[in-house]
């Protein structure tokens, strides 16, 4: 019998994350996976970040996660979407070696204390009066713990489509966790039903590349981690390839044998990430999609072609795939398939992640309906952090959604539900101007070094950029006219007021090289955080404007509702309003106003029935 | 535990004595205190005879229609019920009384009943502040612009920018999110961008349509000119009534005169002035002072002098006046002789058409204070977005103009953009 204050289930990306944090934070913690090998696998596309996704990767980074140093480790191409717009909306993105990626994310959970591994299958939670107390394996062997986090992924009754013909299973090569599903059923927790795909895998040997136009890595030392050591592994290039109205014919042509379109898959598929079958049948008239060709790691012959995910049958997979420029000999080693599972509405939780009515039952990742690397990994940072703190008896750790797309992805998730795999987007995060990939931990560390999960050296390190930036501000601070910017080639209005250049950075012709000619000490400090200062005042009239958005919030988040609170009773709800209300259970006035549907009207009146049951 | 609300009553028909009076009920309550007083619950929706008896001694009170409307399909969103009695005043005090009796029953506050409907959902705020402004519409073209807005008038135009708007944030957003990654081309002259004018325009168009004050407040008409020159005759002529005094001496106006009135359903306030003139009598400059400080706030101008010394032709009209006296004195644009009554028709519709534009249309709802000032964010908003060719602040202003429709109507939200973006475009890998 051994005894954990927390067990985490599952050894992706999630699982991974939510280990880490809670034995940062303090906790003994155990990592319970079915294979110990497969602890880290990148199992959908060799991509990490990308827009939306690489401000939760430096956010993990912030609170001293392990995705981004693992990403820097394994990196083989760095891109920074965006490049051209706004620092806001930037998203670092790189493509990882898989083996590279597994044997640092090893590395890092070898290098943690408090935290085992433990080899086995989970069969079932140990609950005892509403609570968890620990987790039962396959082999009879029962854990102890104060906590669990549930990051299974999509192995909660996972079913895998090739063409017409399926299989239980989570992934290829792995089994699904059926009896913990079982279980789960039993005590009630809303399911539904989700799908995702993959494309087929290519032999890059058979791709004649020299016909395709190439995408080199970036330029510069940027890295995913504040702590990255800069571009570690060799850089390659990706490609581009479209399909092309030929592709589109032979598509259609097999639509008859795809589970999508035959009513095999039942489950719902993610909008933004939609399979190619379904772009063809929703968007024919267009006349070719872009297709990235994405290599899976350094002495690895695998492409992973990004655009094309499909559960067609294999023929139709190898005539679509030859359609295309530079592929007209290409193998195909793993055909593209559907994965169908379960998730659990999402909004049974609290912000913790925990889940309402199981005290001690933390839930994250695929499991709460969200897709990707990068969501899985921050839920499971919010995951792991709050599973060690209940733990530990301690304060929940919140994450706010003025402050970070982690707390935009957990309120949305937490209020709206899922209706699709979720997936991270700027668009989502009505603060977006604030929340920039590269003030990420300045938003956050702070907030991680209170909550007791940083390291020593992120600490220092931290401290050091945060004198580095005092020292930019004081420069930034220094009074100029418009005729000594002229001097350093800026050109702006000269109106005879000397303003600091701070303000003058509201100018668009007042930028970071100009600011380096004016003062020349700015040149020697780091660049990255440079330019970080120059956004900041570039856009600050209109961070100052959301800033009194973010004061309205706080004060409707001040209001709270108790959780009791019945919304049948209150007059004026429609029954649709109160199914949503009842589902996410807000827990404050602000919370409700954010659920989808409620309006003002209702709000007021939600207002009210709270003020009268508080007198 | 939940308080249960009160249900409340008040006479809902103009006040007593007339043909018949009508009490409303709502609340919980409701369909109980119909009962104890009709001695039944008539059937749904349908106007019932009914004997109204006081619950306690039996006797009879009225004989008339009772109709019962089950929440929350009722206009108030909860039970509701209606008494159709005889007008006269002790009818309805004796039937109130006995509703005052009951428990859980209190007089309705005012506005109490549209109120209740707004917190219920039956009415968004425009069409709750429509009803408001229909319940003390006085003229006909007051009536028919808060029927307007009380039937959804001013939301149906907000809810179709709305639409226009996420349409365009969705595109803005696919550019932002999608661009870079090959789903959505970025255009050198996107189309939004035409969009976005457009609606621009569209809203400032709505900002410079005229308000819902000058409707209820009347449009201000303000007469002047030289003294004597029969500003106090015209005015009473124009009013019907002597609201003026009037004299052959030069000066005999000395304040400002007021009368509201309507003309073809639409409200004035004819305001006369004292002759402008310099004078050594005190009071009288006084009065002239007040007359130049009225013409400021005129939205149009009467005016009677010489039309090279009218102050604001643009607002003015130009009157020859005394056409029974005098010639028609050059450059002015209408004779009248306010003795004879010659010419006043004419002012009359040229009072008319120039006031048109200063009230909104038929079945154009007039824009409050509230609704001014919130468009005016929201225009200010585009007018961010439409300058800027920083994406991100295109992206900002529109999320701040969402914002501030929601405020107007309700709430439409990130996810509703999303819908938008994601059923018009192919994106994601």
């Amino acid at each position: 019998m051994a005894g954990y204050d927390v067990i985490v289930v599952g050894g992706g990306h999630a699982g991974c994350e939510a280990a880490a944090a809670a034995a940062r934070k303090g906790a003994r913690t155990a990592l319970v996976s079915f294979c110990r090998d497969t602890i880290g696998a990148m199992s959908c596309n060799p991509a990490i970040g990308g827009l939306g996704k690489g401000h939760l990767v430096r956010e993990i980074d912030a609170f001293d996660g392990i995705l981004a140093r693992a990403a820097d480790h394994a990196a083989i191409h760095y891109r920074m979407l965006n490049a051209s717009k706004g620092a806001a909306v930037r998203g670092p993105r790189i493509q990882a070696d898989r083996r590279r990626f597994r044997s640092a994310i090893h590395a890092l959970l070898d290098a943690q204390d408090n935290l085992s591994i433990v080899e086995g299958e989970a069969a079932a939670l140990v609950l005892e009066q509403g609570a968890v107390r620990g987790l039962t394996l396959r082999s009879g062997e029962i854990l102890h713990a104060g906590a669990v986090v549930l990051a299974t992924g999509t192995f909660l009754n996972g079913k895998l489509h090739f063409g017409m013909s399926n299989c239980a299973g989570g992934r290829v090569g792995e089994s699904a966790a059926v009896q913990l599903s079982d279980q789960l059923r039993a005590l009630n927790l809303p399911l539904g039903r989700l799908k995702t795909g993959t494309p087929p895998r290519l032999d890059g040997r058979t791709i004649n590349w020299s016909a395709l136009e190439v995408q080199p890595s970036d330029d510069g030392a940027w890295s995913m981690s504040d702590l990255g050591e800069g571009r570690v592994a060799p850089q390659l290039f990706c490609a581009i390839t479209r399909t092309n109205p030929e592709t589109h014919d032979t598509i259609r042509s097999g639509l008859d044998r795809s589970p999508l379109f035959s009513g095999e898959i039942e489950g719902i598929g993610p909008r933004y990430c939609p399979s190619i079958e379904d772009k063809i049948h929703r968007f024919g008239d267009r006349d070719g999609h872009q297709i990235f060709l994405e290599p899976e790691g350094l002495d690895d012959p695998l492409i992973y072609p990004n655009g094309i995910s499909t559960s067609l049958p294999e023929d139709v997979q190898l005539a679509m795939v030859r359609s295309m420029a530079g592929l007209e000999k290409a193998k195909i080693v793993q055909p593209g398939y559907a994965v169908e599972y379960d998730y659990i509405d999402p909004r049974i939780l609290e912000p913790t992640l925990g889940v309402r009515s199981v005290a001690g039952l933390y839930l994250a990742g695929q499991i709460n309906g969200t897709t990707g690397y990068e969501e899985a990994a921050a839920q499971g940072l919010v995951a792991g952090l709050n599973a060690a703190a209940y733990a530990a008896k301690e304060q929940a750790i919140l994450f706010d959604r003025a402050e970070s797309y982690i707390g935009v992805m957990v309120d949305d998730l937490t209020l709206h539900g899922v209706t699709e795999p979720y997936r991270m987007l700027t668009a989502r995060a009505e603060y977006r101007l604030r929340l920039r990939a590269d003030n990420a931990d300045v938003r956050l560390t702070p907030m991680a070094i209170s909550a007791g999960c940083v390291s020593d050296e992120r600490r220092t390190h931290f401290e050091a950029r945060q004198a580095v930036r005092r020292q930019i501000e004081e420069y930034l601070s220094r009074s100029f006219s418009a005729q000594e910017l002229g001097a350093a080639s800026m050109s702006v209005k000269d109106d005879g007021v000397r303003r600091p250049l701070s303000e003058w950075m509201r100018f668009p012709a007042v930028d970071e090289e100009g600011a380096c000619r004016l003062i020349p000490e700015l040149a020697a400090l780091a660049g990255e955080l440079v330019s970080a200062a120059v956004q900041d005042h570039r856009y600050a009239p209109y961070l100052q404007r959301q800033e009194a958005e973010v004061a309205r919030l706080r004060s409707d988040d001040a209001v709270r509702l108790h959780d009791g609170i019945d919304y049948a009773a209150i007059p004026g709800l429609s029954r649709e309003m109160i199914e949503r209300l009842d589902a996410a259970r807000p827990a404050t006035l602000g919370a409700a106003s954010r659920v989808r549907g409620i309006t003002p009207a209702a709000l007021a009146a939600i207002l009210v029935h709270a003020r009268r049951m508080a007198a | 535990m939940n308080a249960p609300r009160d249900t409340i009553y008040a006479l809902s028909s103009g006040s007593p004595p007339a043909a018949i009076a009508v009490i409303r009920i709502s609340g919980p309550d409701a369909m109980a205190a119909l009962e104890a007083l009709a001695g039944r619950v008539p059937p749904p929706r349908r106007a019932s005879l009914a004997r109204l008896c006081d619950p306690r001694s039996g006797d009879l009170l009225d004989q008339g229609l009772a109709l019962l409307f089950p929440g929350p399909g009722s206009a108030t969103g909860e039970d509701l019920a209606e008494l159709h009695l005889h007008g006269g005043r002790s009818v309805v005090a004796s039937v109130e009384a006995a509703l005052g009796q009951m428990r859980g029953l209190r007089r309705a506050e005012p506005g109490e009943f549209t109120r209740r409907a707004f917190e219920n959902g039956r009415l968004d705020l425009t069409e709750a502040e429509g009803i408001a402004d229909l319940l003390e519409a006085e003229t006909e073209a007051q009536r028919r612009s808060a029927l307007a807005l009380a039937g959804g008038a001013l939301s149906r135009e907000v809810a179709g920018w709305q639409n226009r708007l996420l349409a365009i944030a969705a595109q803005v957003e696919a550019e932002i999110d999608f661009s870079d990654e090959g789903d959505v081309e970025a255009e050198a002259d996107p189309r939004w961008s035409s969009d976005l004018h457009e609606l621009l325009v569209n809203v400032e168009r709505a900002l410079a349509r005229p308000s819902a004050e000058r409707l209820r407040d009347g449009v201000r008409v303000v007469i002047a000119g030289p003294p004597n020159a029969g500003k106090s005759t015209l005015m009473n002529a124009l009013a019907g009534r002597d609201v003026a005094i009037t004299s052959p001496i030069a000066g005999t106006t000395r304040d400002v005169v007021e009368a509201p009135v309507a003309f073809h359903g639409y409200p004035f306030v004819l305001v006369d002035t004292a002759g402008l003139r310099e004078s050594e009598d005190a009071i009288e400059t006084i009065g002239v002072d007040r007359a130049k400080a009225n013409l400021q706030y005129a939205d149009l101008i009467l005016w009677l002098g010489s039309p090279r010394e009218c102050p604001d032709p643009a607002r003015s009209i130009l009157i020859s006046p005394k056409a029974d006296t005098d010639l028609r004195a050059d450059g002015t644009e209408i004779s009248v002789s306010a003795v004879t009554g010659e010419g006043v028709d004419a002012l009359l519709n040229s009072i008319r058409d120039r006031s048109a534009k200063l009230l909104p249309g038929e079945g154009e709802a007039a824009l409050h204070r509230r609704h001014r000032d919130v468009l005016g964010e929201a225009a200010a908003a585009l007018r961010v977005a439409a300058d800027s060719d920083d994406i991100l602040i295109v992206a900002e202003g529109l999320r701040q103009a969402r914002m501030e429709f929601d405020r107007l109507t309700g709430q439409s939200g990130v996810e509703n953009m999303l819908d938008a973006l994601f059923g018009r475009f192919c994106i994601g890998k």
